[in-house]
């Protein structure tokens, strides 16, 4: 076989190739050649088969076949092939794969070895890809290793202590001893390393940390003499001595500092002396200055130094470097909070910076710019912001929204501005507005009431010209429909009125609905707000109810089903239709965290659909859902009901038969003022029927109640299995005799305890020979589960005299009161 | 911390790549391709810091090859540019002829 090529005339093959396909080709026969090789167990071309792999593994393709390959190199004597094996072990190998933990024995045979860069070797691999278990048992051979006084293996060893602890941290009070000296060393590539390894001890533990603040003063002193020394022409980047170990030395002085007055105290001299010392004319010097104001800002630093700290970012700011810019940006940021006053000052250079090209510095200029607004300053920002929402790129545009909005919110100087704001971002970004901006908004809007008319006018403008952002549309639709009256009679104060009639409105809104550009969410709020104004509208009504109708076989199922909906109110349930569409009360103020209900004040007064619960939103919350007649009284259409419709004279007979006249007589179409009976038959008809089909509890016994003068009245009941305390009796009622009884009404009373509910009768003639019944519905809720009583009272005509009788049924079925 | 040290060329083939935590090799080249793109679209005057998923990315770059290393936000952003420019500086003096050459090569 012949001598398998070297590793530079594979790169130079592959960098040949012109495509990728070609690439992987070539790659592909090099692979299967090193296969074979490895397989023949050819000692001497190993080292460099495997060079060659790794260069493979490099650029992506799969090199797992040469991880036993790496551990026979590692266990070579050849320092060349320990090179390449220890290198292939730390790229190929890692915990996941089982047989690194073959290696252990190796590293540990090598970390004793007698030629320091085999122990340098074994240092690095293990200090890069060792797993826990070989950290536990080599972590006494790097501690030794860490006392030695061999700088090269010293500054190794550290460096593999920083992964042992990370990975096993309960090892970490071993090296605790070996940190004494490590400051006193000369190489700074062993105080560069050392420091390392104490700010990682000193971050993980707040024990360590305590103990390691005596160091400080040592710490100091060797940052003074990097500073103060001349030129070392080995340290030497750019005219600064080690600006590499200076910046580490500062983040280990910033851990040591932070919480810690004594130290801090301390660092106040050097850290003085670095910010004022360090040339800043290039690069270097700006890195080790920007570390040094992030260690001001951060531990407790006397006012002078921090004002100092904010001076140098502001003078950062005004570089024409980007770069210097941007960490500029990113330390006031952090800063903000805690040296608002000192930040505020270089506000308008913040500012400035929102017009910078670079997308980074936009960002980070943005979000300086929403922690600087404050009272005093809002209305300039807001003018900046907004500009820039206007120019921004689409990534932005969402945040600085949000961030718009929730600026406006603290800290709107007038209702007017603070809606002008919004309306402005609405018509600028609208498309890129978050979705519970709009909730927020429509609960904004209502709260001012005297912008109202203002309000529904400019909305109605920015939507005339173009209706695609949705947002903007939905807010738009929503407040047409609730302030339409306001809108056509043209009652704007703040601004020129303008002259809207309502058929331009329901174009408006139509096109709307039509559109193509309309999210489905959208053509609901449309459609909820054509229904609303046909309240607020006076000639288009017939125009609504057209076009309601029409979207009642739309495709999509919420328009349908609104639609639907919006036409039985029309049809069967006009007289509940004002009501219903009455103006939202103002809501609620909630805090922006919270959730649910903004949601249901969407804007909609669903109906009620007639199987289920009464109108629920938009009127006064419906408070115990239990109370039946509370049911009545608590809607908007009926809101006297519940106190006594008609004044009885209290009679004889005590409290029940007082009762007798709190009860709302439904069923006689007497007294009572005349839109408030009207309704409350409707409802409960549909209220009426859900009882006897839904939730009937087994068999209970019926009674007879009455049974006088051929007049016969039986009650049967039924229990609700939703609602435990509810009895439903439905009375029947029967003549025996040969003339039909008329007017006839049934009354009746229960204790206190119970609350009672009649139902209007089926008729009001029981015609003779039982020939016809009448029937009736009661329902009695019990909640203490007391013995059900009742007095009936009974009037009707019979034999062309009035009759009237009153009787106690006391012989109720356990079953429908327990 | 350092998350890894990329050299890539415009044609977004690698030709040096280290990282110091596991990533899937089919992850890689996804990564490099996507890093270089972030690269390339920047212009000569927009800071060398690219906000990047969660990390950031510190990139210089010469003639045609790219040196990209991605930190997390406890490294300080211009040490690292300052670094990379050592890194380049220290193969310029160990292997001096062979870099210049390779880099018009790449």
């Amino acid at each position: 076989m012949p001598a398998p090529i070297r590793l530079r005339e594979l790169i130079r093959t592959i960098r040949t190739a012109r495509t990728q396909a070609e690439e992987r080709e070539m790659i592909q026969k090099e692979c299967a050649a090193i296969r074979s090789s490895f397989r023949e167990e050819d000692n001497t071309y190993r080292c460099r088969n495997v060079a060659k792999l790794l260069y493979m593994h490099m650029l992506g393709y799969p090199a797992h076949f040469g991880q036993l390959e790496c551990l026979k190199l590692i266990a070579s004597q050849k320092f060349t092939d320990k090179r390449i094996g220890y290198l292939g072990a730390m790229l190929l190998l890692d915990e996941r794969q089982d047989v690194h933990l073959l290696m252990t024995n190796c590293i540990k045979n090598d970390l004793n070895h007698s030629t320091q860069y085999v122990q340098g070797l074994a240092l690095c691999t293990l200090g890069c890809m060792g797993s826990s278990e070989m950290c536990r048992d080599l972590a006494g051979e790097v501690e030794k290793l860490l006392k030695t006084s061999n700088s090269y293996l010293r500054k190794k060893a550290a460096l593999c202590a920083v992964h042992v602890i990370r990975k096993v941290p309960e090892l970490m009070e071993m090296f605790l001893p070996a940190t004494k000296n490590l400051l006193n060393e000369k190489n700074h590539g062993v105080l560069h390393t050392s420091v390392v390894l104490l700010t990682e001890m000193c971050e993980r533990s707040p024990d360590m940390l305590a103990h390691f603040r005596k160091l400080v003063p040592q710490l100091v002193r060797i940052l003074k003499n990097l500073i103060m020394s001349g030129y070392s022409p080995e340290h030497d980047v750019s005219g600064i001595s080690d600006p590499f170990l200076q910046v580490r030395i500062l983040r280990l002085l910033r851990i040591l500092g932070r919480n810690d007055d004594d130290s801090s105290e301390a660092m106040n001299d050097i850290l003085a002396q670095v910010a004022t010392n360090t040339e800043t004319s290039k690069n270097v010097g700006n890195a080790i200055l920007y570390e040094t104001v992030l260690t001001i800002m951060d531990i407790k630093s006397e006012s002078g130094l921090r004002v100092l700290a904010i001076n140098i970012l502001g003078r950062f700011l005004l570089n024409n470097d980007k770069n210097i810019r941007y960490v500029a940006l990113t330390s006031l940021l952090k800063t903000v909070q805690t040296d608002h006053n000192a930040v505020q000052r270089h506000r308008s250079t913040i500012v400035d910076c929102l017009k910078d090209l670079d997308v980074s510095i936009k960002r980070r200029a943005m979000e300086l710019s929403f922690a600087l607004v404050n009272g005093n300053n809002v209305r300039g920002m807001m003018k900046e912001l907004l500009y820039f929402l206007d120019s921004c790129e689409p990534e932005f545009k969402a945040d600085c929204a949000s961030g718009i909005f929730l600026a406006a919110e603290k800290y709107a100087p007038s209702k007017r501005w603070h809606i002008d704001t919004i309306m402005r971002v609405l018509t600028t970004a609208g498309s890129y507005v978050r979705d519970d901006a709009v909730p927020n908004l429509i609960q904004l809007i209502t709260n001012s009431v005297e912008m109202h008319a203002y309000t529904v006018q400019r909305l109605y403008k920015a939507i005339l010209g173009d209706y695609s952002q949705q947002p903007l549309v939905q807010v738009a639709s929503w407040c047409i429909g609730e302030y339409g009256d306001l809108l056509v009679s043209g009652q704007c104060e703040e601004e020129e009125p303008i002259q809207v009639t309502e058929d331009e409105v329901l174009d408006i809104l139509e096109s709307v609905l039509i559109s193509n550009m309309s999210a489905s969410v959208t053509r609901g709020y449309a459609l909820t707000a054509i229904m609303k104004l046909s309240t607020r509208f006076t000639c288009t009504v017939n125009r609504i109810k057209k076009v309601v109708s029409i979207y009642g076989s739309s495709i999509d199922v919420e328009l349908q089903q609104r639609a639907v909906e919006y036409n039985a109110l029309f049809k069967k349930y006009d007289h509940m239709r004002p009501a219903l569409l009455e103006r939202m009360p103002v809501m609620e103020k909630i805090t922006t965290n919270g959730p649910t209900e903004i949601v249901q004040t969407n804007g909609e007064t669903e109906p009620a659909v007639l199987e289920t619960k009464p109108p629920p939103s938009g009127l006064q919350p419906a408070s115990q859902a239990n109370d039946l007649l509370d049911l009545l009284g608590g809607s908007d259409i009926t809101p006297v009901i519940s106190t006594a419709p008609t004044s009885k004279p209290a009679s004889a007979g005590g409290e029940l038969l007082d009762l007798l006249g709190d009860l709302n007589l439904t069923g006689s179409p007497v007294s009572a003022p005349a839109p408030q009976v009207a309704q409350p038959p409707f409802l409960l008809d549909g209220l009426s029927s859900q009882p006897l089909f839904n939730d009937i509890a087994a068999g209970i016994p019926s009674i007879t109640a009455y049974n006088k003068n051929g007049l016969k009245i039986d009650f049967t009941f039924e229990r609700s299995n939703t609602n435990p305390s509810v009895t439903v009796i439905t009375i029947q009622a029967s003549n025996s005799t040969e003339l039909d009884m008329t007017d006839f009404v049934f009354q009746a009373a229960v204790p206190k305890t119970f609350q009672l509910q009649l139902l209007s009768p089926s008729s009001s003639v029981i015609p003779a020979f039982n020939s016809g019944t009448i029937t009736q519905v009661i329902k009695v809720l019990n909640p203490q589960k007391q013995q059900l009583r009742m007095r009936i009272k009974l009037t009707y005509n019979h034999k062309g005299s009035a009759m009237q009788d009153l009787a106690e049924v006391n012989n109720f079925p356990p079953q429908s009161w327990q | 911390m350092i998350k890894f040290f990329l050299m890539v060329n415009k044609q977004g083939q690698t030709r040096l790549s280290r990282y110091y935590e596991h990533v899937e090799i089919n992850k890689r080249t996804m990564l490099e391709a996507e890093v270089i793109k972030n690269c390339l679209s920047r212009s000569k005057d927009q800071c060398s810091f690219i906000e990047y998923k969660d990390f950031k990315l510190v990139y210089r770059q010469y003639a045609a090859l790219f040196v990209v290393v991605g930190i997390n936000e406890t490294e300080n952003e211009m040490a690292v540019y300052e670094l990379i420019h050592n890194f380049v500086e220290v193969l310029d003096k160990y292997f001096s002829r062979v870099v210049s050459e390779t880099l018009t090569l790449l």
